[in-house]
C-alpha cells in the first residue's frame, strides 16, 4: 500500500514490538516503547509516537490483540498481547533476521583485498 | 519463511478488510487513539515526575519523547485506513464547495455536458440497435436473405412457390429455407366475434418460418405441418403486443380458437416480446398476427415469396452465392408451364439478413454518429474554454495553494476531480434526457427504420456513456489543469498581474479553441444544410398524385366472389359517399402508392416477339372509376366508367413509362395491347406515380378496372378527395360505410399525406437529428465566442479606459471589439468551409438532387455562422463602448 520504501524500518520496528510482547507479556504502548528503549540501551532513537502505527498494523494482520485495561497506577490504557499466529510470525522473522545479520556480518567483515582477513 | 505465498496472500486480504472496516469507523477509532495517546503521555509524565522532574518539565520531556502528536496520529491513521480514498473524498468535498460557489459556471457546464452526452447516448443506442446488435434471432450470423442481386426493394426480389420448393429440395448450402408472403396489406384480417370487427394486420409465413429463424414461441408451440396444408386446421400465432393489448395477456387463450374474418382459427402460440416481424422485415409497420402459409393457395399467383435461408455451419456466403448461380436457372416459375424454366436465371444471390435489414442505413447512421461526435468535441472545446477562463480567475488561489506546498500533481488532480464531478453530473442528466428521447423514439411506429421499436438504454449504451464521460472529463480538465499548475507563483500573487505574457498566452490559447469550435460548427451546419436541402428536394418530387385533402379507408364487402355483385356494391358506396357534403370524388383501388409492392406480367403488343426479360414487370392497381381523380393523378385520355365491365371491351390505363416503353415516340391512347391472354385497349395515360418509394424512378404501371372479372382485386380501399381537411370527414364517411355494411370493421381513416410522410420518414429522421446537432453546435460556438470576447473586454477595462480618455470614441471601441470577433470567426469559417468540402463528399450518396458543393448551402451557412458570431461579439462590444474612463482608471 505504497509504503514499500519503509519496508526495512517498518519490519524492524514491527519485529521489535512482537519480540517485546513475547518477552514481557501484555503491555500498553508506552510500556512497549520504554522497554525497547531500555533494552537497546537508548541506542534506538525512537519517536515513541511511531509505535502506534506499528501496533495498528500488527493488530490488523492478526499478530497481536488489544484490550482496554488498567495500568499499575490504575490508569485506563490499551494493553496489547501477542497471538498464536503472532508467535509463529515472530519465529519466522527472527530466523530471517539472524540469517540476514550473519550474512551481513560476513560480507562487511570482508577485507579490502577481497580475501578474508 | 515470510514469503510463504498462501499465508501472505491471506494476510494481505485480512489487512485490506481491516483497513476498509477502519475507514468506516473513523470516528470511534480516532477517539480511541486520542485516549491511548493521552494515556501514554500521562504515564510518561508520571514516570518523569517520579524521576524528580517538576510537573511542567516532566510533561515537556514526555511530549518531546513522544514526537509530534499530530504526525503520530496521522501515521497511525494512514496505516490503519484507506488514505487515498480519504484524499479523494476531501477533493470531492472541496469540489462541491467550489462549484457551489460558482453556480453559474457549474450550471452552464453541466447543461452543455448533458446535451452533448445525452445526444451521444441516443445516437449510440440507435446505431447499436440498428447496426451493431445482432438480429433478435438464434445465431443470426447464419441467416441470409435470398434475392436477385440488383433487386429494387421488394419488387422483383420474390419468388414463386415452385421455385421456393425446388430450392428447398435441391440446395446443399442451407440447413433449411423459409419464406413469407411478401404482399400482404395493412389490416388484411378482421378479428370478429368480439363486438365491432377489429382490423388486424397479418403475415402468412411458411410453416418452418419460426424454426428457421430460431424463434421459440413465448407461449404455445410452432405451427404444425398439417396447418399449412390446403383444407388443414387454421392456426394463428399472435404477436406479443397484440396479445397483451387485445387479450390482456390471457395465457389460457393458447389452444383456444379466435375468429378471424368470421372463421375460427386456433391460437398456436404467442411470440416472444423480442420478435417484431415489422421491425426486421417491414420497417414502420406493425404486424399483429402470423398465419401459416398454404403454399397451394398462392402457387400460381406469381412471385410472392420472400426467402430467407439458414446456412449450414461452415458454409460461407460465397459458397451459397456460387451454388445459387448454378441452381436458380433450373427453377420453374410454375412447373405447369415448362417454358417458364429458366425464369430465375441470374436471379439468385444472397446477402446476410442483417445486411438486408440495415445495410442501406449504414452510411446514414455513420454520418449521424460522426455528427454527434463533432458535437461532443465542440462540447469539450467549449468546456476547456470555460475551465481555462475559470482557472485564469483562480490563478491566485492556485498560486497560494502551491506556495503552501501543494504539489503540481495534487493541483492537476484537484482540477481533474472537478471535471469528473461536472462530467458525471452532466452524464446523469444526459442519461435522463437520452432515456426520455429513446422512449419517445421507440414508440414512433411511423418512422420506417428497422428495429427502431426495440431501441432502449441498455448496458452497452451505459458503458458507452461511461467511456465518453470519462474521456470528456479528462480532455477538458487536463489542459487547463496543466496550464494552471504551471503558473508562475510570484507573477500570479502580485496584485494586478494584468497584461503579462501569461495573460496573453492564455488568450491566444482560448482564441484557438474558439476558432476550432467555429470550424467544427461550420462543418456540422453545412452537412445539416445539405441534408435539409435534399429533404426539401424530396418533398418537391412530383409524386404523380396529390396527397393533400385525400384520404383512404379499407372497406369490407361481401360479393360472394361475383364480379357483378361487387360492382353493384362498390358503385352504391361510391355514390353514397360522393353525396356527402365536402366530398368531391370517391373511388376504389385494391392498392395504394408507396404502400406495398405488386408486380405482374407486363402488357405487350400482339404479334410482336419479345426477348425474355425485355419487358419489365408492371406494378398493377385494380381500380374503379373515380380513383384516378380522387388521387389527383394527371390523366390524358378517359377515366374508367362503371360500364367498363365484362360486357364491354378490355381496357387499361398505363403510366407514361409503360406507354413510352411499348410505343416509343407514339401516342399510346387508343392502341391495343395484350395482358395475360386478354386484349385490352389503352384508354388513357397518366403521369408516373411514385410506386414504392419517393426517391427512386417509377417503373411500368398499369391500372385495370375492378368491374372486369379477369382481374380479381385484392380487397378494396376507398379513396376520397375532399374540399376540407380529410380528418373532418372521417366520422360521416365511416357512418355511411357502417350503414351500408354493418360488418364494416372500425378501420382507420388514413390521410394520404401519411403514406408520403411514412415513405420520407427515414430521411426526415436523419435530417432532423443532424439539424438539431447543427443548431446545438451553433449555440455552443456562439457561447464560446461570447466567453472569449467578454473576458478580453473585462481584462482590458483599464486599457480601454485609457484609450477613451485619450479620445477614442465609443464607436471606435465597439468597432475594435467587433472586428476582433469577426477576425476570429472568419478564420474559423474559412477552416470549416475547407473541412466541409471534404465532409460533403463523404455524404454525397445521402444527398438527393443536391450537389455536395451546393454553393447556396455553403454561402447560407457561412453567413448564418458569421451573423451569429457577430451577435455574440456585439454584446461585449457594447459593454466595452460604455466603459466610463474615470471609473475604469480609478478602479485599478
Amino acid at each position: 500500500m505504497g509504503d514499500a520504501k519503509l519496508d526495512l524500518l517498518q519490519g524492524t520496528l514491527d519485529l521489535m514490538v512482537l519480540q517485546t510482547l513475547a518477552a514481557i507479556g501484555d503491555m500498553h504502548g508506552y510500556g512497549i516503547a520504554r522497554r525497547i528503549e531500555q533494552v537497546s540501551g537508548d541506542e534506538v532513537l525512537l519517536n515513541q509516537g511511531t509505535i502506534y502505527a506499528a501496533l495498528v498494523r500488527l493488530q490488523q494482520r492478526g499478530w497481536i490483540d488489544a484490550e482496554w485495561g488498567a495500568s499499575e497506577n490504575n490508569r485506563k490504557a490499551k494493553f496489547y498481547s501477542i497471538t498464536k499466529r503472532g508467535r509463529k510470525q515472530l519465529a519466522e522473522d527472527t530466523a530471517y533476521w539472524q540469517r540476514l545479520s550473519s550474512v551481513m556480518g560476513r560480507v562487511l567483515a570482508m577485507g579490502e583485498g577481497g580475501g578474508e582477513r | 519463511m515470510r514469503d510463504e505465498p498462501r499465508r501472505s496472500w491471506l494476510d494481505s486480504l485480512r489487512r485490506t478488510m481491516a483497513r476498509v472496516g477502519a475507514f468506516f469507523r473513523k470516528e470511534p477509532l480516532d477517539r480511541e487513539l486520542e485516549e491511548e495517546v493521552a494515556a501514554h503521555i500521562a504515564m510518561a509524565t508520571e514516570d518523569n515526575i517520579r524521576n524528580g522532574m517538576s510537573p511542567e518539565e516532566a510533561r515537556r520531556k514526555a511530549m518531546v519523547k513522544f514526537g509530534g502528536v499530530e504526525q503520530a496520529k496521522e501515521r497511525q491513521r494512514e496505516s490503519r485506513g484507506l488514505p487515498w480514498l480519504e484524499t479523494l473524498l476531501q477533493d470531492l468535498r472541496y469540489t462541491v464547495r467550489t462549484l457551489g460557489r460558482d453556480r453559474g459556471f457549474a450550471t452552464i457546464a453541466i447543461l452543455i455536458l448533458a446535451l452533448g452526452i445525452g445526444a451521444n447516448v441516443v445516437v449510440f443506442s440507435v446505431v447499436n440497435t440498428i447496426l451493431l446488435r445482432p438480429l433478435p434471432f438464434y445465431d443470426p450470423s447464419r441467416l441470409v436473405w435470398i434475392a436477385p442481386e440488383k433487386a429494387n426493394g421488394l419488387s422483383g426480389s420474390t419468388y414463386s412457390v415452385d421455385a421456393y420448393e425446388d430450392l428447398r429440395a435441391m440446395n446443399r448450402s442451407y440447413e433449411d429455407v423459409t419464406g413469407y408472403f411478401a404482399f400482404s396489406t395493412e389490416d388484411n384480417y378482421k378479428l370478429t366475434g368480439r363486438g365491432v370487427p377489429l382490423p388486424v394486420t397479418g403475415i402468412m409465413v411458411a410453416e418452418n418460418f419460426f424454426h428457421v429463424l430460431g424463434v421459440n414461441p413465448f407461449l404455445g408451440r410452432q405451427f404444425r405441418s398439417e396447418e399449412a396444408l390446403k383444407g388443414g386446421p387454421p392456426a394463428v400465432m399472435l404477436s406479443y403486443p397484440f396479445w397483451m393489448k387485445q387479450f390482456g395477456g390471457d395465457r389460457s387463450l393458447v389452444g383456444k380458437a379466435i375468429a378471424l374474418d368470421g372463421k375460427p382459427a386456433t391460437v398456436a402460440g404467442v411470440l416472444p416480446e423480442s420478435f417484431d416481424f415489422g421491425a426486421a422485415f417491414s420497417p414502420g409497420a406493425k404486424v399483429d398476427i402470423l398465419t401459416p402459409l398454404v403454399m397451394d393457395d398462392i402457387r400460381y399467383e406469381g412471385n410472392t415469396l420472400a426467402m430467407i435461408g439458414r446456412l449450414k455451419p461452415g458454409v460461407t456466403l460465397e459458397q451459397s452465392r456460387s451454388e445459387a448461380k448454378t441452381l436458380f436457372p433450373q427453377f420453374y416459375w410454375g412447373k405447369k408451364y415448362p417454358e417458364s424454366k429458366g425464369n430465375y436465371k441470374d436471379a439468385g444471390y444472397t446477402v446476410f439478413l442483417k445486411e438486408y435489414v440495415s445495410g442501406k442505413l449504414r452510411r446514414s447512421l455513420v454520418v449521424l454518429w460522426c455528427a454527434v461526435g463533432l458535437i461532443l468535441l465542440i462540447v469539450c472545446v467549449n468546456l476547456s474554454n470555460l475551465m481555462l477562463a475559470r482557472s485564469a480567475a483562480r490563478s491566485k488561489e492556485f498560486a497560494l495553494r502551491s506556495a503552501l506546498g501543494a504539489g503540481r500533481a495534487r493541483l492537476i488532480r484537484q482540477l481533474l476531480t472537478e471535471s469528473l464531478v461536472l462530467a458525471a453530473t452532466g452524464a446523469a442528466l444526459g442519461l435522463g434526457l437520452a432515456y426520455a428521447m429513446l422512449r419517445y423514439l421507440a414508440h414512433q411506429g411511423s418512422i420506417a427504420l428497422p428495429l427502431l421499436s426495440s431501441v432502449k438504454l441498455d448496458g452497452t449504451a451505459l458503458g458507452w456513456s461511461l467511456l465518453i464521460t470519462v474521456s470528456t472529463a479528462v480532455l477538458f480538465g487536463l489542459m487547463p489543469g496543466i496550464k494552471a499548475s504551471r503558473a508562475n507563483v510570484q507573477e500570479a500573487l502580485k496584485d494586478g498581474g494584468h497584461g503579462t505574457t501569461e495573460g496573453r498566452q492564455h488568450e491566444k490559447m482560448r482564441t484557438m479553441l474558439v476558432v476550432s469550435e467555429v470550424a467544427l460548427a461550420c462543418i456540422l451546419l453545412v452537412g445539416a444544410g445539405l441534408l435539409m436541402r435534399s429533404f426539401l428536394r424530396v418533398l418537391d418530387v412530383d409524386l404523380g398524385f396529390q396527397p393533400s385533402t385525400a384520404a383512404a379507408v379499407r372497406i369490407d364487402y361481401d360479393d360472394g366472389g361475383k364480379t357483378d355483385k361487387r360492382t353493384a356494391i362498390l358503385e352504391n358506396i361510391a355514390h353514397r359517399v360522393e353525396g356527402l357534403p365536402g366530398i368531391e370524388v370517391a373511388g376504389f383501388s385494391d392498392n395504394l402508392p408507396l404502400d406495398r409492392n405488386r408486380s405482374w406480367g407486363s402488357p405487350f403488343i400482339k404479334g410482336k416477339a419479345y426477348k425474355p426479360g425485355e419487358l419489365p414487370g408492371s406494378f398493377v392497381y385494380i381500380v374503379s372509376p373515380g380513383y384516378l381523380r380522387a388521387m389527383g393523378m394527371r390523366l390524358r385520355g378517359r377515366d374508367f366508367t362503371w360500364q367498363d365491365n365484362d360486357k364491354g371491351e378490355g381496357v387499361v390505363v398505363l403510366n407514361q413509362t409503360a406507354a413510352k416503353g411499348l410505343w416509343p415516340g407514339e401516342d399510346a391512347v387508343g392502341k391495343m395491347a395484350v395482358i395475360g391472354k386478354k386484349d385490352v385497349r389503352v384508354i388513357g395515360v397518366i403521369a408516373d406515380v411514385s410506386d414504392t418509394n419517393v426517391e427512386g424512378k417509377s417503373g411500368w404501371q398499369m391500372y385495370l378496372p375492378m368491374m372486369q372479372s379477369d382481374w380479381g382485386p385484392d380487397g378494396a380501399v376507398l379513396v376520397v378527395r375532399s374540399k376540407v381537411p380529410p380528418a373532418q370527414l372521417a366520422s360521416s364517411v365511416m357512418r355511411t360505410l357502417r350503414e351500408i355494411n354493418p360488418n364494416q370493421a372500425a378501420v382507420e381513416f388514413r390521410p394520404m399525406q401519411r403514406l408520403v410522410d411514412h415513405a420520407v420518414s427515414p430521411r426526415q429522421f436523419f435530417m432532423l437529428l443532424v439539424g438539431v446537432f447543427a443548431a446545438l453546435g451553433l449555440v455552443l460556438a456562439s457561447l464560446g465566442i461570447y466567453g472569449v470576447i467578454s473576458y478580453s473586454v473585462t481584462r482590458r477595462t483599464q486599457e480601454i479606459g485609457v484609450r477613451m480618455a485619450l479620445g477614442a470614441s465609443p464607436g471606435n471601441v465597439q468597432m475594435g471589439v467587433i472586428s476582433k470577433t469577426m477576425r476570429m470567426a472568419s478564420i474559423g469559417i474559412a477552416v470549416g468551409v475547407v473541412g466541409s468540402v471534404a465532409v460533403a463528399h463523404l455524404i454525397a450518396s445521402l444527398l438527393f438532387g443536391t450537389t455536395p458543393t451546393d454553393p447556396m448551402t455553403f454561402v447560407a451557412m457561412a453567413v448564418l455562422l458569421g451573423v451569429v458570431a457577430g451577435l455574440a461579439g456585439y454584446l461585449p462590444a457594447r459593454r466595452a463602448s460604455r466603459i466610463n474612463p474615470m471609473v475604469a482608471l480609478r478602479n485599478e
